[in-house]
């Protein structure tokens, strides 16, 4: 749709046709109504007295106005499709070069592992800001073996990286039906509904114990918090790249997680220091001291070690249902 | 001299994402100045006297402070140029979400925080409306998705500005910041230069709606900074 026709429209269609030009006025303390007026009658016939009192110029609301049109009809353009994400390497905390190339492609899940402090998350933060040398670790990130054009790092509409991290705390006062619905109607998903109908009902899935969706954001469990941002980021993100940011703490099911997550061909960077999702990845990057010591692929023997590794992890979570349940632990 | 105009409402974290600023030049051994702007009280000035930066305070006391503001800001960029500053740095305290210290043609920056409330953002006038760089701060402490909730209300009323979430605490997304402020705008002096938006009702010739920046412009009652 191009912005000239938008114009035309009767305030009434806009009122049904893009309720979010609606919540844009309003958000200016503007008062629009549902009339025959056209768009651009309106914006032309803004009382200049007002708009002062409402600390804003006609200019510039134009102006914001046309910038926020651009990013919305922005949202519906396709993603550029990313084929393979590059680190080349820089150097760690000492000044000692990295000396690797690194290449990544869709459907891969790489593990970052490392000591607190050791940099695991300034990896994360240089691939998000698409670095170029201009970090501390001097890293650079190619994009299909190019340098990416810079849009990478201020687009809001199409971010190339979607972030899980490790703080899923809520302050805001809504309920999880409509935190998430909120969520969905800032990504512009055409059918927000049915999105979070999915999300909760991913989210009970993945989470230990069920919540319903009037249950307010701020009283959910830290698993229940975390099962509705993966399911959240698994259904609503169209970033190619997920990055992951330590998810292990228990409450959740971190093998069907994952499994939700790789479902789509992503990049999948992973930093963790639990022993099932590392041998989950493809590979393993290990950090020392601000640059990647060691590149481990995962082993045959490893992935045996896996099955076994799952055993015990289901084991535990049986006793752990055993305990919340009010059972004794005197046979296990 | 790199001059930028840095507001945002009562402890977001602006003195904290100008220190980790402030780190990321002096690594690069670039001379900094700062001027702290508020109404009856402010330690900010001995956090940024620590980092080794030069610095000035002013308190507007009875005054709106962003009108106090615009009655000191050109001496003050007249004084980092005097000492050679490589960046100028001025930090206002938006009191009252009416007025902003924002002028046109130099990099205008506000610092607001994910816990402030949904509706926050559309409640903060020019100072947000009309920056050109929008930081939130306090990420560490929600989610992921209520950033990106919160985000997206900032997008809503300022469309244009590049916004970016730096942590004050920890400086996660403070080089890339800096980033921006190497290429903020580059001025001797602020002689001709316009606010971005009028600030109404006071007491001084700004309060009548002037915009213009310079001693002959100032009529009222306008109180002067010892610099
Ligand atoms: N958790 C967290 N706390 C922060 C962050 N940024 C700042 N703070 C804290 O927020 C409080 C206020 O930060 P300041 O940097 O003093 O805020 P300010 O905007 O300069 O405040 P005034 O100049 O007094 O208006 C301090 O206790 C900071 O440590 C952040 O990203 N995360
Ligand atoms: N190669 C490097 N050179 C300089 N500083 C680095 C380097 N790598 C990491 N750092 C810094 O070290 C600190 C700790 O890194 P961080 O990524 O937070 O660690 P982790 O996530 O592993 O706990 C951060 O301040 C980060 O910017
Ligand atoms: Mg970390
Ligand atoms: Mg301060
Ligand atoms: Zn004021
Ligand atoms: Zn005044």
């Amino acid at each position: 749709m191009d912005i000239k026709s938008i114009f035309q429209k009767s305030m009434a269609a806009i009122f049904t046709d893009h309720p979010y030009i609606e919540d844009f006025l309003t958000s200016f303390g503007l008062l629009p109504t549902p009339s025959n007026e056209t768009l651009e009658h309106y914006f032309a016939n803004l009382d200049p007295d007002m708009l002062e009192d409402l600390g804003i110029s006609a200019e510039q609301l134009q102006q914001s106005f046309n910038d926020f049109l651009q990013g919305m009809l922005a949202i519906s353009d396709p993603m550029d499709k990313v084929k393979s994400l590059t680190i080349i390497g820089g150097h760690d905390k000492s000044g000692k070069q990295e000396n690797l190339e690194l290449t990544l492609n869709p459907g891969e899940i790489i593990c970052i592992v490392g000591p607190t402090g050791s940099g695991k998350s300034r990896l994360l933060g240089d691939i998000e800001w698409v670095a170029q040398g201009d970090t501390p670790t001097k890293r650079k990130i190619l994009i299909n073996d190019q340098v990416p054009d810079s849009k990478w790092r201020f687009s809001t509409e199409h971010k190339l990286v979607a972030q899980l991290s490790q703080n899923m705390n809520f302050v805001m006062d809504l309920s999880a039906e409509e935190f998430i619905r909120m969520h969905a109607e800032s990504r512009l998903v055409t059918d927000p509904e049915e999105k979070v109908t999915q999300i909760l009902q991913q989210a009970n899935e993945l989470a230990g114990e069920q919540f319903s969706p009037d249950t307010p954001v701020t009283s959910l469990s830290g698993g229940q918090s975390r099962a509705l941002m993966i399911a959240d980021m698994a259904i609503l993100s169209k970033s190619p790249i997920a990055l992951i940011d330590e998810i292990e703490n228990a409450g959740i099911d971190r093998k069907k997680a994952l499994a939700l997550l790789v479902k789509e061909e992503k990049i999948i960077l992973m930093a963790t220091h639990d022993p099932i999702l590392a041998l989950m990845g493809d590979r393993r990057l290990v950090i020392k001291n601000g640059g990647i010591d060691k590149i481990i692929e995962s082993s045959e023997a490893e992935r045996k070690n896996l099955v076994s590794l799952e055993e015990l992890d289901n084991k535990l979570l049986a006793l752990r249902n055993r305990i919340r349940t009010g059972d004794t632990l005197e046979n296990i | 001299m790199r001059f930028l105009t840095i507001s945002g409402p009562p402890s977001s974290g602006k003195t904290s994402v100008i220190l980790r600023v402030i780190e990321a030049l002096q690594a690069k051994q670039k001379k900094i100045g700062v001027v702290k702007f508020d109404c009856l009280l402010t330690d900010d000035d001995k956090l940024y006297a620590q980092k080794g930066v030069l610095v000035k305070k002013g308190l507007s006391g009875a005054l709106c402070p962003d009108h106090y503001f615009v009655s000191n800001i050109e001496a003050c960029v007249t004084w980092g140029h005097e000492n050679n500053c490589e960046y100028l740095i001025s930090e206002s305290a938006g009191l009252c979400n009416r007025c902003s210290p924002h002028i046109k043609e130099i990099t205008a920056v506000c610092v607001i925080d994910n816990l402030s409330g949904i509706g926050t953002p559309k409640k903060i006038g020019p100072m947000l409306k009309s920056a050109d760089i929008v930081i939130i701060t306090k990420g560490d402490i929600v989610s992921q998705a209520e950033r990106e909730v919160f985000a997206s209300r900032v997008k809503q009323v300022n469309p244009g500005a590049i916004i970016m979430n730096v942590n004050g605490i920890t400086g996660q997304g403070a080089f890339e910041l800096t980033s921006l402020f190497e290429t903020a705008s580059d001025i001797e002096t602020l002689k001709g230069k316009v606010l971005r938006f009028s600030m109404p009702s006071a007491l001084c010739s700004y309060c009548l709606g002037e915009t213009r920046i310079g001693e002959e412009y100032q009529t009222g009652n306008i109180r002067k900074m010892e610099i």
